[in-house]
This record gives structure tokens, C-alpha cells and sequence, in this order.
């Protein structure tokens, strides 16, 4: 049994930056290893996860997508011992100035974003943000070690421990789209009370911050009938006040736009209507900006949906979401998995 | 007769118990004006050793330690209790909390952190707006303090209240050669006054002198300065070492001290001259028993020296700071070599003091 904060806490903390996921397919990996009749890994590394249906095969196949790579920093050289470093996904250079984050060397090293005083910047970079190219990460260490322990290339995570907030409220890095997996996780441990007619393939996708590789990748290889991306999205808050926030806390966000078939959005929407799961509805007039997109246009086109989970301060190291409102996330997958008919697709209708 | 232990006179040393109380000196929050938790700390930690102690109507420690040799000159020796932090200001909906800073912090350190708010530490972050709601315009401007929000989570509204302190969570760390931590600014000062009171000096009589609001103005240190009137004071604090690389490789001339060069004497800061038979004297204290030190390069910034040197009718004044980088940001990296030879110069300069050293030449 998984205990959401626990396996959460556990698995937002593992490195696994894009193209880079290891860590965190293991960890996974061993959550869905008990709860899915087969565990694939993917040419690109998304992990793949099968529980068949109960229906006659052939099976329809639903394919559930959350992300498992995360946004970080990754070294490009060295000055007396202080790296240089880049970005892997996107990072915003003005939350780095003072963050905490390992260096993954030739073996982990504690260090810290700095950000040089101004008298050491060209006088047009001063008393403004940073630029990337001027932060440095100092690991504490003399330059001759630092030498010997970290080569251009090397990554760097946030290291910000998970924090416990009011409110069942969780913070820290990787939440997005860790949160989602979790999700997925509690939706496959649901699963097991119950029978379902499609095979279920819960993917554990690869490189969403920078390419959708994974997302372009695993709908080619299962070949599903209905693919659905799970993601965080923003939540209200300090800097987010317009209609692409959601309250914090209050259910998950059913996704409307071109990324995302219309009747699946219906049936989402009456179900959690039913079942009196608290959710919004989020416009997404272009780009979902989450696996959905890629997925759609796989081979000769794919039937989507994207369910969002709010979360505040995305790709900082201390974003913030409601445990709550990844139970839900799960227990609604879970939901409409079960209720799934072995014909749903063929009586899918366009609105018009 | 105290009962103060009379027995520990060896020369002081930094070793595991030390750094054990420099790890819980740093992970304590005491802003400005809120010193409680440190000042608890303190009192327990010198009480067995002090003949008095005081704390003053704004919260400083003040501790005597007698001397046992006469003639004595009385040497007040000065560390702040105080950090940068946070005030929360005004209570917004959702656990959110609009705060003020506290001393001198670059609002573009805000970003992204994680903070303790109030006497219980309840947990909270500064976030940001997500990096998909900004332009590339705006990106090139400093996110201003009221745009930032202290987040307790929601319904967190009523784990703290407008006027409770806030300060960066991290937690101490030693790291190689390195110490880590939020408040080294200066509870590395704190920890080697704590050091000198439990091996008082026998020449001198000590007055030690655990300071408030020096972030905000050295308004403790004024205070105790003249309740104190000592012969003379000495500094402990912590200064920047700015010693990264330039932007585009050029020597740094303003590295102001160095990591890993020992003890920074100062000579002059925004705040004050420092007295020269006092430099002479550290710095020949420092070459007589190979200590490593560093001159502090003369410039800004300041220290408590700059209130107590002209409390009353004047004080012979100078400082001496453990080098650290990183000052007033979430975290400070030093270096414990440099704590150590902070220590070991001060505690030989106190002990070496010579009673006449305010007849000498000032020149």
C-alpha cells in the first residue's frame, strides 16, 4: 500500500533531470512493479507499465502519460574551483541566487548557487537579475578537488528537502510533474480493487521539459486508443491571478482546447460531476504544454485528454500542491478506467 | 567566591562540541530586534563561567569576567546576535503573507526559498511566478519585495501572525573544508565569544558583549559600549569574501578578504579607523605564533567597532572577521580553518595584551 507523501516525498527528491531520468524510473519502477502485469523500459528510457484488461482481446488500450524528468542545471566549466553552468529544461535565472543543489560529480557534492557581487559583473549587468552566464555553483570544496570530482557536463539538481505546508500541502523541487506520477501511481493501486475491460499502459515519460521524446515516443510503440497526459498546472497565487490559475486545493483541471477530444472532456467532466470530485475547467487555447500535445499526432493521430493538478510557483525549487488534489487526480483516472466500455471510441462523437 | 569554574584556563580550541554549538547557534532564527533565541543559547552556555551577567533593556548579554592579575585593562569584546531576515507585515488570504526585510538583503536572494516564520519555525516558501507567465522583458527586471509572499499553505493563516520574524531555512552544514549555514553572519562571532568567556583570558578583565541590532544600525553595541566603558574593544564579526572571479578574468582587486587566509584585521571600514597599536598588536601576536591572517582590504561595510569607538569619551577600537562568502543570502560558506585562526588570534591577543599598549605611540 502507498502511502501518497511518503512515495511522493520519495520519489521528488531523486534527480532523473531530462534525458537524464534514471533515478527516477527506479524508484518508479519499484512502486509499479506490484501493480502492473508488465514493466517495460522504452528506446528513450519512459518506463511502461501494462495491466490488462478483463475484456476479450484484442483490447482497447488506454495509455496514461505523466512526465518523470525534471528541470536543473548542468555544468559547463570551471573558474578557480566555482562552476559554470547551463540549463536543462526551463529555468528562470532569477531563482537561482542562493539555492541549494547536488552536484552530481564523480560522486553527489552539496553545493549552492552564487551569484557574484556586482563589482565583479560588467557595470551593464549590475543591480539587475544575473544573467545565468555570471551564477556560479560554489560546492565548498578546493579547486584541485573540485577538479578531480566534476567534468563538464556533470548535472545539478535542486536539493530544497520537501516541505509540509498548512493545509495538506506539500512543497519542494520536481513536483511538476512528479505529483502527476504519483497520481498515475494511486490510480493503478486503486485499480487493483476492481476489473477494467482496457489494457491500462501507465507511462512514465521521458524528456517533456525539453522535447516530448518520450511523449512522441511511447503512443508510437503501444499504439493506444485514448492517450491522456496527467500534468501539473498553475495554481492562484502570487503571481498568477488571471484564467490560467486554479485554486490550490480545490480538485483537479480537466483541459479544454485543440490538444484535447472534446467527448473525452465531456465524459471526464460528467463523471466528476457524479462522483462529486471537485475540478475546473482549464481553457487551453494552443499549446497544453504537456505530453498531450506530442501524443495527439502520433502515427495516425491519437484521441487525448489532459487532466491538470494546480500547483503553485511551477519550476522553482519550492512549488507547492495539494496532496489532496493528487488523490483526486488518481481516484478519477481510476473512475473512469473502470467505466471504460470496450466500445467507448467507436461511440465517441464529434459535438456538431 | 562564585561559583564559576575557575578551572578551564587552556587556550580555547574548535573541535566537534564547538562546531555541535555553532550548528545550533546558526539553525536558531534571531532577527533583528527579536535576538530570544540566540540570547538563550548564550546564557546557558557562560553562566557557569561569568562573575556577571546582565541583560540590558534591549536585550543584549553583557558578561563580566574578572580578572585575576592586577593591573588589567578591561577589554570589552563585542559579537552581534542578530541576522537578516524577514518581518511578515500584513496577512493576505490563503496563508499568504506580505513581509519586509530586515538589514541588508538583495531582494533578488528572495526567490524560490524556503523560510521559518515565527518562534514555533513554521514551515513556508517565497515563490515565484512561473518562468511560462513571464516575458523575456521581464525577465530583465529584479522581481520587486511587493510582489513576493510569504506561503504557509493554505489555511496556513493562522499559524503565524503579522509581526512574527522570518529567516532562510537552512540547515547547517559542514562540508569538506567548509561550514554552511543561514546566520554565520555572525553566530561564528557568537561561538568564539562564547569560546573567549569559557577561557578567560587571566590578564584582562573581560567584558564580553553579545549584541543586538547591529544589522540595522549597531544599536546594541552603542548601548553596551557605555555600560561596559571599557579601556578598549574588539570586534568579532564575519566579512564578506568576495574573492570570485571577475566576469571576464581580470585580476579582482576588490575581493575585500580571501577564503582560507585566516583572520581578517580590519584598518578601515565605512564605520571606523581602526586603533593601530591595536592592529600592531594582532598582527604581531598573529606573526610571533605563525597564525595565518589577512588585512581586510580598507572600504566599506562596517561593524559594531563603528558605535563603540566613540561611546563616551572614546574607546580604542578595531575589528577582526572570519572570512565568509555569501553574507546576508540563504547561505554563507567559511571555512573552519579560518574560524579556528579567528579564535587563536584573538584569544593570544588578549592574552598577550600588554597594560601599558594605550601609553604607547599611537603612531
Amino acid at each position: 500500500m502507498i502511502e501518497l507523501s511518503v512515495f511522493l516525498k520519495q520519489l521528488m527528491t531523486q534527480a532523473g533531470l531530462s534525458a537524464f531520468e534514471t533515478p527516477a524510473h527506479a524508484v518508479i519502477a519499484d512502486a509499479w512493479r506490484p501493480l502492473v502485469d508488465e514493466l517495460i523500459t522504452s528506446k528513450v528510457g519512459s518506463l511502461h507499465g501494462l495491466r490488462r484488461g478483463r475484456g476479450p482481446a484484442p483490447r482497447p488500450r488506454l495509455l496514461l502519460s505523466a512526465h518523470m524528468d525534471a528541470i536543473g542545471l548542468m555544468v559547463t566549466g570551471s573558474t578557480d574551483g566555482l562552476l559554470r553552468f547551463t540549463q536543462i529544461g526551463g529555468v528562470d535565472p532569477r531563482i537561482l541566487p542562493g539555492q541549494l543543489v547536488t552536484v552530481h560529480g564523480r560522486r553527489d557534492l552539496p553545493a549552492v548557487v552564487v551569484q557574484p557581487l556586482d563589482r565583479l559583473l560588467p557595470v551593464a549587468a549590475r543591480e539587475k537579475p544575473v544573467a545565468m552566464e555570471y551564477l556560479f555553483i560554489d560546492t565548498g570544496l578546493p579547486a584541485a578537488e573540485v577538479a578531480s570530482l566534476v567534468r563538464v557536463g556533470d548535472l545539478a539538481s535542486f536539493a530544497q528537502v520537501p516541505i509540509d505546508l498548512a493545509g495538506d500541502a506539500l512543497a519542494g523541487h520536481s513536483l511538476d510533474d512528479r505529483a502527476a506520477v504519483a497520481a498515475v501511481t494511486l490510480c493503478l493501486q486503486e485499480l487493483q480493487y476492481g476489473s477494467h475491460a482496457w489494457d491500462v499502459w501507465a507511462v512514465a515519460s521521458v524528456q517533456e521539459e525539453v522535447s516530448f521524446a518520450g511523449a512522441y515516443t511511447s503512443p508510437f510503440e503501444i499504439r493506444p486508443d485514448l492517450a491522456i497526459a496527467i500534468d501539473v498546472t498553475f495554481a492562484k497565487g502570487p503571481g498568477v491571478s488571471d484564467y490560467r490559475g486554479f485554486p490550490l486545493g480545490k480538485g483537479p483541471t480537466l483541459g479544454m482546447g485543440p490538444n484535447v477530444h472534446p467527448a473525452i472532456y465531456k465524459t471526464f467532466n460528467d463523471l466528476a460531476e457524479e462522483l462529486d470530485i471537485p475540478h475546473c475547467l482549464e481553457a487551453m487555447p494552443r499549446h497544453s504544454g504537456t505530453d498531450a500535445f506530442a501524443m495527439q499526432v502520433v502515427a495516425e493521430g491519437i484521441p487525448t485528454m489532459v487532466i491538470g493538478i494546480p500547483l503553485r510557483y511551477m519550476h522553482t525549487p519550492v512549488e507547492v500542491v495539494s496532496l489532496k488534489d493528487i488523490a483526486r487526480t488518481g481516484h478519477l483516472l481510476a473512475e473512469f478506467i473502470a467505466r471504460l466500455e470496450p466500445d467507448y471510441v467507436q461511440n465517441m462523437r464529434w459535438d456538431e | 567566591m562564585t561559583d564559576r569554574i575557575k578551572t578551564l584556563k587552556s587556550a580555547p580550541k574548535i573541535g566537534a562540541v564547538q562546531i555541535a554549538l555553532l550548528e545550533k547557534l546558526s539553525n536558531v532564527t534571531a532577527v533583528s530586534g527579536d535576538e530570544g533565541e540566540v540570547r538563550q543559547i548564550v546564557l546557558k552556555e557562560i553562566r557557569p563561567y561569568a562573575d556577571e551577567v546582565k541583560v540590558d533593556a534591549l536585550g543584549n548579554v553583557l558578561v563580566t569576567v574578572h580578572a585575576s592579575q592586577k593591573p588589567s585593562l578591561k577589554v570589552m569584546v563585542d559579537a552581534h546576535m542578530d541576522e537578516v531576515g524577514f518581518m511578515l507585515v500584513e496577512a493576505g488570504e490563503d496563508g499568504l503573507f506580505r513581509f519586509e526585510t530586515v538589514g541588508g538583503i538583495d531582494v533578488r536572494q528572495l526567490v524560490g526559498k524556503a523560510v521559518w516564520v515565527g518562534k514555533d519555525h513554521v514551515p513556508g516558501v517565497i515563490g515565484a511566478k512561473p518562468i511560462h507567465h513571464t516575458t523575456p522583458e521581464e525577465r530583465k527586471n529584479t522581481i520587486p519585495l511587493d510582489a513576493l509572499r510569504i506561503d504557509l499553505g493554505p489555511g496556513g493563516g493562522s499559524k503565524a501572525k503579522v509581526g512574527d520574524r522570518a529567516t532562510f531555512a537552512t540547515q547547517f552544514a559542514q562540508i569538506g573544508p567548509s561550514l554552511r549555514g543561514k546566520a554565520l553572519d555572525n553566530r561564528l562571532g557568537i561561538a568564539t565569544l562564547i569560546e573567549l568567556v569559557k577561557h578567560a583570558p587571566p590578564n584582562i578583565e573581560l567584558q564580553a558583549a553579545f549584541t543586538v541590532q547591529e544589522e540595522i544600525g549597531l544599536r546594541g553595541a552603542r548601548v553596551a559600549a557605555y555600560a561596559f566603558n571599557p579601556d578598549l574593544a574588539i570586534a568579532i564579526d564575519s566579512t564578506p569574501a568576495v574573492d570570485l572571479p571577475t566576469w571576464d578574468g581580470s585580476e579582482n582587486c576588490v575581493y575585500n578578504c580571501r577564503l582560507d587566509l585566516g583572520p581578517a584585521i580590519y584598518l578601515a571600514d565605512a564605520g571606523t579607523l581602526a586603533d593601530p597599536r591595536l592592529v600592531r598588536h594582532l598582527v604581531a601576536t598573529a606573526e610571533a605564533l605563525h597564525i595565518p591572517y589577512q588585512f581586510r582590504q580598507p572600504g566599506g561595510g562596517g561593524t559594531d567597532a563603528g558605535a563603540i569607538h566613540k561611546q563616551r569619551a572614546g574607546i580604542p577600537s578595531i575589528s577582526v572577521s572570519v572570512p565568509g562568502r555569501y553574507a546576508h543570502t540563504a547561505v554563507l560558506l567559511a571555512r573552519l580553518a579560518d574560524w579556528q585562526a579567528t579564535l587563536a588570534l584573538v584569544y593570544q591577543a588578549l592574552v598577550r595584551l600588554p597594560a601599558d599598549i594605550l601609553s604607547l605611540p599611537r603612531e
